[in-house]
């Protein structure tokens, strides 16, 4: 690097290492490995967003209209989910599977063997536990004059559900969906306890290369911060959306 | 099953750890909960603002990474401290109280807003008669604010304590030997560990169970002189 423009970095660089408390330079050039965690937990935190969201709607409405041996199963496997860690639930499936012969002979053992997938696996079945017990409570909540309404005006079954319940129920559910997503994104650092270099484990490993206390921690903590921001601030503009119904009319 | 029952005692070992670490971290996030939610409601700005900025904080930032943060950099802070001013010796937080630490630091912001909350559903016009009625503000406190406050703060109150301890298995990854921790080596050196991630799974559904059963009794015993629909 030519000397005269190298001279502010030069010292910046040595105001980081030597006398600031965190050395920011090097986590600065380490952007990469942390971009590579961002994302790997934005991957991992929206497939099972999107794939759970997904399941936990039949299942919600199952449990709503309390179809029999249906209800059962699924009140059972959302206590399961619900009642556990999700580090033990991720643990079980990536250390646990391992244990029976036919699963390492089967077909899906490629898949099975890798940590990503086996976390992904995890926190799907994790939240879709979760988001059927919100979508539930809120399909419950459903005003009965909505139903009768939409009884009047000739709907059948189905078409009540997919016109009438289902909008209404996502509406209310909304709220405590975000919360729901947020507590996703806090619960995926599991990811790095099974080797996957999410933001944390981009945090971890630069320590680890480093021999540092709590550089890699600090600029982790920090992108996790922003992450909840945008999406706190994304929720509230959905919100502002989907309620738009409900404000006090302008004048 | 008989290399489980060999090695159940240690993972009933590990499961009182496990409860010893969520109850230590529970007092502690209910003082802090109470300090935050006094701090929130206080007419001082300074005090508002460390309040709100101490929720904004906790839900921004995973605990595992405050955590980590607080094991292996508290640690090295403090040594540095001690070295700079010859204060104190090499200091060591254990995981234990490293886990109860954070643990607790963590469920005191959700507890803050729990206690919040909760004092915010007193009517206003009780602490007002209660002060007409000439009583300290200590007594306001102990015989109207208080057995309210435990009222409304309990369905709040039993979510984080669910919560909370699900969360005590992170300690696992400093190294604690707790539930998660025992059943893990206990099953990588029999090369069963479905089986005794499996028993773990069940301890913790028990543990639940029970404190749901406990949750129960609390609110009814709270809520005895309230009328239910």
């Amino acid at each position: 690097m030519a000397e005269h423009s190298g001279g502010f970095l030069k010292s910046l660089e040595d105001f980081s290492t030597n006398v600031s408390p965190i050395d920011f330079v090097l986590i600065a050039q380490h952007y990469d490995l942390f971009l590579q965690g961002v994302v790997n937990t934005i991957a991992l935190v929206v497939l099972s967003l999107v794939i759970g969201g997904v399941l936990s709607v039949p299942l919600a409405v199952a449990r709503a209209y309390r179809t029999p041996v249906a209800n059962q199963i699924i009140w059972a496997y959302v206590y399961v989910f619900r009642g556990t860690p999700l580090l033990v639930q991720t643990y079980l499936i990536y250390y646990g599977l391992g244990q029976f012969e036919i699963i390492r002979d089967s077909a899906l053992w490629p898949f099975l063997r890798e940590a990503w997938w086996c976390a992904l696996i995890a926190f799907v079945l994790n939240t879709a536990a979760y988001t059927t017990e919100i979508f539930r409570g809120a399909i419950e909540a459903i005003p009965w004059g909505e139903i009768e309404a939409a009884k009047a005006c000739g709907m059948s079954p189905w078409t009540r559900v997919r016109r009438v319940i289902l909008p209404s129920a996502f509406r209310r559910a909304l709220p405590m969906y975000s919360n729901e997503v947020i507590f996703m994104l806090h619960g995926s650092v599991v990811a790095s306890t099974v080797t996957i270099v999410d933001i944390l484990g981009a945090g971890r490993t630069l320590n680890a290369k480093y021999y540092l206390a709590y550089e890699g921690f600090i600029a982790a903590a920090v992108i996790y911060m922003i992450l909840v921001f945008l999406i706190s601030r994304g929720f509230k503009t959905w919100e502002k959306r989907w309620h738009a119904h409900l404000r006090p009319r302008e004048i | 099953m008989d290399t489980v029952i060999a090695y159940m005692p240690n993972i009933i070992d590990g499961a009182l750890t496990t409860i010893a670490v969520a109850l230590g971290s529970v007092a502690l996030s209910v003082v802090l909960g109470l300090l935050g939610a006094w701090a929130k409601l206080s007419k001082s700005r300074v005090a508002q603002g460390t309040g709100e900025a101490y929720t904004t904080l906790i839900r921004g930032v995973p605990d595992l990474v405050l955590m980590l943060l607080l094991f292996f950099g508290g640690q090295t802070l403090l040594n540095q401290i001690g070295d700079a001013t010859g204060w104190w010796d090499y200091i060591e937080i254990n995981q234990y109280t490293a886990g109860v630490l954070t643990i607790g630091f963590i469920f005191g912001a959700y507890m803050t807003e729990t206690f919040r909350g909760a004092y915010l559903a007193i009517p206003r016009g009780q602490v007002e008669a209660a002060i007409a009625c000439g009583m300290s503000p200590a007594l306001v406190f102990i015989r109207v604010v208080w057995p309210q406050l435990v009222r409304y703060a309990l369905p709040s109150f039993g979510n984080n304590w669910l919560v909370l301890l699900k969360t005590t298995a992170l300690v696992s990854v400093l190294g604690l030997q707790e539930l998660v921790y025992n059943s893990f080596t206990a099953g990588r050196s029999t090369r069963q560990l479905f089986t005794f991630m499996f028993v773990a799974l069940i301890i913790y559904l028990v543990l639940t169970a029970v404190s749901d059963v406990g949750l129960r009794w609390l609110d009814r015993r709270y809520n005895v002189g309230v009328r239910r629909s």
